[in-house]
């Protein structure tokens, strides 16, 4: 489904920081893998590459089979099958929940407005706010933001879906709601990368773990392997910090 | 208890009365000032000539251009067809009925009036105001679209964009709009019209360079505007956009320039204040502009304080009213919830 070979990506700023040194990983159709590392390792800017918000430099990227790095593939095509649900939401503010939600609905997938305002609904239903198509963004609890972020990915119909840090942002009495809704959509079968540095839900739900330190990928495997005996230093200095 | 204290009142209500009374001596104060001076240098204020620059009654004399006699008066509508039979010519003068001063039979000699009428007519200093009013718009719309387009390629990835646009924002920015006037209408305008005339074609009149040479001019500071609005709208909202499947240009257009539009509104009104007043420049190429038109006026009239009081005000309430527009444009597009 998602196959990433060799990537690389450097930041020229002040200096040259390597943010991803041949970074190699896949994810299965239905999978639910589980991106864990330390700040700064490079792990949004994989996930970011995935969908080309980042171009990685080196390497290649194949999503469904089609190598996203050729300049040939139009990359529009390719994150309309990808849902990405950032850390600071990023809803549209100018628009309403309902708005939010039929938007992309109606541009891209060239839905009627009717049948875009009823997949909004039912997905609102899904996500447990109903109430709140109304509403604007700056209306909403942090908890609820996320949730309507999740809806829009949704919205789309996606094949795979990117969060990245979905809960870092938000108070910690509505991180269960956020994570309640990523655990349904486990449950359903959908294929997830998910940077997260919560660990419960990483033991609960992930099919593979990956943990990342300074742009390379140290250990895969799973929950199990990683949470009962980790192979590497670099991985158990920190899971006992985190954990 | 109730007894009334001056440092309580004082305390509370009593500065703000104070201030307030203040500003209205001042006010007279100044205005007083002023009338005093001009009572000294023996100035007359002749308000009451002042309307006539914005209406007056035009008096026609129909005249016959022959002589002879009046033959028939034929009722058109309200006007009378006046038929003159002369030695061996014949003419005929449609006269509004009301203000027939000949009858059947009467002879008339070259040059007699047929009929007097008066009309009333708009003065120079209105048909001042609505030149620069006409161009102000022309010149606003404009400035929008090439505003909007040059700062779209400001903050565009492509580097042939992006620096054609950072040349024209600041070659612009970087000269004064009265040279910039000189170069549309002397250097541009001579070049454009001598190729026209050349092609058989009628000239453009100053008008046009005027009103292009503000375009430009409000144009790159607009860009500037547009481009601060846009780059003031957080990253993730283009990202989620893309995400979503969205192009460029359609992000763009649903997400970020509406949510920039809001902040680039106020700025943006403040822009086009300065191009009002701006366009009291095109006098200068013989537009008749307002400050022309009232320039015009006071050579004629010899009422400078009145007429200049005149002019300023005229540009006040074109300007005020633009502001009032653009607090009601902000108030509509709040967005809600
Ligand atoms: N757009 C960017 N420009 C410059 N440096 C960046 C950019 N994005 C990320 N980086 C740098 O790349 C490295 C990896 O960042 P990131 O992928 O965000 O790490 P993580 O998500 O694991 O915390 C960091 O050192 C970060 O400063
Ligand atoms: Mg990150």
């Amino acid at each position: 489904m998602v196959r990433a070979e060799n990537v690389y990506k450097t930041f020229y700023t002040t200096h040259k920081i390597e943010a991803l040194v041949d970074v190699s990983c896949q994810i299965d159709k239905g999978e639910v893998v589980v991106i864990i590392g330390p700040s700064g390792s490079g792990k949004s800017t994989l996930l970011r590459c995935l969908n080309m918000l980042e171009k990685a430099d080196k390497g290649h990227i194949y999503i469904d089979g089609v190598d996203i790095l050729d300049h040939k593939t139009n990359i529009n095509k390719v994150r309309e099958e990808m849902g990405m649900v950032f850390q600071s939401f990023n809803l549209f503010a100018h628009k309403t929940v309902m708005g939010n939600l039929t938007l992309a609905q109606t541009v891209v997938r060239k839905r009627s407005k009717r049948e875009a305002a009823e997949k909004a609904m039912a997905l609102l239903k899904k996500v447990g706010i109903p109430e709140k198509a109304g509403s604007y963004p700056d209306n909403l609890s942090g908890g609820q933001q996320q949730r309507v972020a999740i809806a829009r990915a949704l919205a789309m119909d996606p094949k795979v879906m990117l969060f990245d840090e979905p809960t870092s942002a938000l108070d910690p009495e509505m991180i269960g709601e956020v994570l309640d809704v990523m655990k349904a959509l486990a449950r359903e079968g959908m294929t997830m990368v998910v940077v997260t540095h919560e660990m419960g839900f990483a033991r609960e739900v992930a099919d593979r773990v990956i943990f990342m330190d300074e742009g390379k990928v140290v250990e895969v495997g799973t929950p199990e392997h990683f949470f009962r005996d980790p192979t590497h230093d670099r991985t158990k200095l920190f899971l006992s910090q985190i954990l | 208890m109730s007894s009334f204290s001056l440092t309580d009142y004082l305390r509370t209500r009593g500065w703000r009365h104070i201030s307030i009374i203040l500003f209205f001596v001042m006010m007279v104060a100044v205005i007083g000032g002023i009338y005093f001076a001009t009572q000294k240098v023996e100035y007359v204020w002749r308000w009451y000539r002042i309307p006539q620059y914005f209406f007056y009654k035009d008096t026609t004399e129909i005249r016959s251009e022959i002589g002879g006699e009046v033959v028939s008066l034929v009722p058109k509508g309200d006007q009378v067809e006046v038929a003159i039979r002369g030695v061996d010519v014949e003419e005929v003068y449609p006269v509004p009925a009301h203000s027939l001063k000949v009858s059947k039979g009467d002879y008339i000699y070259p040059g007699d009036i047929l009929g007097v009428y008066q009309k009333w007519k708009v003065g120079i200093l209105l048909i001042g105001l609505w030149i620069t009013l006409k161009v102000s718009i022309i010149a606003v719309l404009l400035g929008i679209v090439i505003g909007l387009f040059a700062g779209l390629a400001r903050v565009s990835k492509n580097p042939a964009l992006r620096w054609t646009a950072i040349t024209y924002i600041e070659l612009i920015r970087g000269s004064p709009l009265l040279v910039q006037i000189f170069i549309w209408y002397f250097v541009l305008g001579t070049m454009f019209n001598t190729l026209l005339a050349r092609q058989g074609m009628s000239q453009l009149s100053p008008l046009w360079y005027g009103v292009a040479a503000l375009a430009v001019f409000a144009g790159a500071y607009v860009a500037e505007i547009v481009r601060a609005g846009i780059q003031s709208i957080h990253r993730g909202q283009m990202e989620a956009a893309r995400s979503l499947g969205m192009t460029y240009p359609q992000s763009m257009g649903y997400i970020i320039l509406p949510q920039a539009f809001r902040r680039i509104l106020p700025p943006l009104a403040g822009q086009f204040i300065s191009l009002i007043k701006d366009s009291s420049l095109l006098g200068i190429i013989a537009v008749r502009e307002l400050t022309k038109a009232t320039r015009e006026v006071v050579t004629t009239s010899l009422q400078p304080f009145e007429l200049w009081f005149i002019c300023a005000i005229l540009y006040l309430i074109l300007t005020f009213t633009l502001s009032m527009f653009v607090q009601y444009l902000e108030r509509r597009t709040a967005i809600g919830g």
